[in-house]
């Protein structure tokens, strides 16, 4: 690998990265550490482990870890490589996919792909959330937040922002 | 590349780009631990620019294609409700205001390295956003149990238990268990 070329290395690696994670950011998770920590050399296991977390504080979507890995790698100029190399060529394929999608609108095959796929992804983020609430939910309060926001959140109207902020005020009193 | 009318869904109520854009971006600003279920509350229920099905068949679409999946979804979404621009839009709102935020958390940790009290507080909000998934996946599971699909009810349940609770690796739980599903969507014609 050139070590003069950091930008580079960043653009390539996670333009490729991004093209064979199917599943999402969280499915790439396990290849950027190999990449980053072992391959690489950028950082340490403890450094992504804590760029992780930040990454998870941080709202918005999760793939903003390959943003702090860039900008740790090479400054702002390197955060926005990062980013667009992890997020430009799938951009163009989810768009030129979907123009297609539309064009065969009323083919057989691609209705029965279409309801075909709503299921499976449907029971994919049944199991994201079973995993996202197992590992939030370290506490019985914890787990009494969970229940509460999901009772809210199916049966009322009521803005989720609320339990938020009631969720992250009894977080730093200490409940949790 | 000459730009063709996008598909408008019946729903849609033809948003100004502007809109579209602070609209993703708060979305984004609120989306803690994931921002499908705000992006969902805004689409379909708020603006009602996708009905509950359309939703639906865009972002299960945007999860087998191969990258992130929201950004995925962000570019479907757009394109189909403004064109290219309406995409470009749409991901600039979603991915501008966490990247400025997350530089700012990336710069505060080279120089604290600690952020025990925003841990802390993060810890309740991640413990209310599960429970605001699960609310999200359950609404999006309701058109499954409208048409008396039966068989998409059980592959919804193998999925979640696959990929869940038996910790089954993603990829091949979505290799198998999509041809499946299609099989079966094919021949229930």
């Amino acid at each position: 690998m050139k070590d003069d070329s950091p930008l580079v290395t960043l653009a390539t690696h996670f333009a490729l990265l991004s093209l064979f994670a199917v599943g999402g950011a969280n499915a790439a998770m396990p290849e950027m550490h190999r990449m980053a920590v072992d391959v690489q050399g950028w950082m340490t296991d403890r450094q992504f482990a804590d760029m992780f977390a930040i990454s998870q504080l941080s709202p918005g979507p999760n793939v903003i870890i390959v943003t702090l890995i860039g900008f740790h790698v090479a400054g702002i100029a390197g955060a926005l490589v990062a980013t667009i190399a992890m997020t430009g060529p799938t951009c163009l394929v989810a768009f030129w996919v979907a123009r297609l999608w539309d064009r065969f609108k009323d083919a057989p095959w691609r209705i029965a792909i279409q309801s075909g796929l709503v299921p499976v992804s449907i029971g994919l983020m049944a199991a994201s959330a079973y995993i996202i609430a197992g590992a939030a939910d370290k506490t019985l309060a914890a787990a009494l937040i969970t229940a509460a926001t999901a009772a809210a959140g199916y049966f009322t109207r009521i803005n989720p922002l609320w339990l938020f902020a009631l969720a992250g005020a009894l977080g730093l009193a200490g409940y949790l | 590349m000459t730009p063709s009318p996008p598909h408008v869904p019946a729903s849609a109520k033809n948003p100004s780009l502007t809109q579209l854009f602070v609209d993703f971006a708060l979305c984004s600003l609120m989306g803690f631990g994931g921002v499908l279920p705000w992006a969902r509350r805004m689409i379909v229920d708020k603006r009602r620019w996708m009905t509950a099905e359309e939703f639906n068949e865009a972002f299960s679409l945007s999860q087998f294609l191969p990258g992130p999946n929201f950004i995925n979804f962000s570019v479907v979404f757009g394109s189909r409700i403004a064109g290219p621009r309406g995409a470009i839009v749409v991901l600039l709102g979603l991915l501008g205001p966490p990247l400025i935020i997350v530089t700012v958390l990336a710069a505060l940790y080279a120089r604290y390295g600690d952020l025990a009290a925003l841990g802390r507080v993060l810890a309740g909000i991640a413990a209310a956003a599960a429970g605001l998934l699960i609310a999200t996946v359950a609404k999006m599971a309701r058109p499954l149990f409208g048409g008396g699909h039966y068989w998409a009810i059980a592959i919804a349940l193998i999925g979640s238990i696959a990929v869940g609770p038996l910790h089954l690796p993603l990829q091949w739980v979505l290799l198998i268990l999509a041809p499946i599903s299609i099989a079966i969507a094919w021949i229930w014609r």
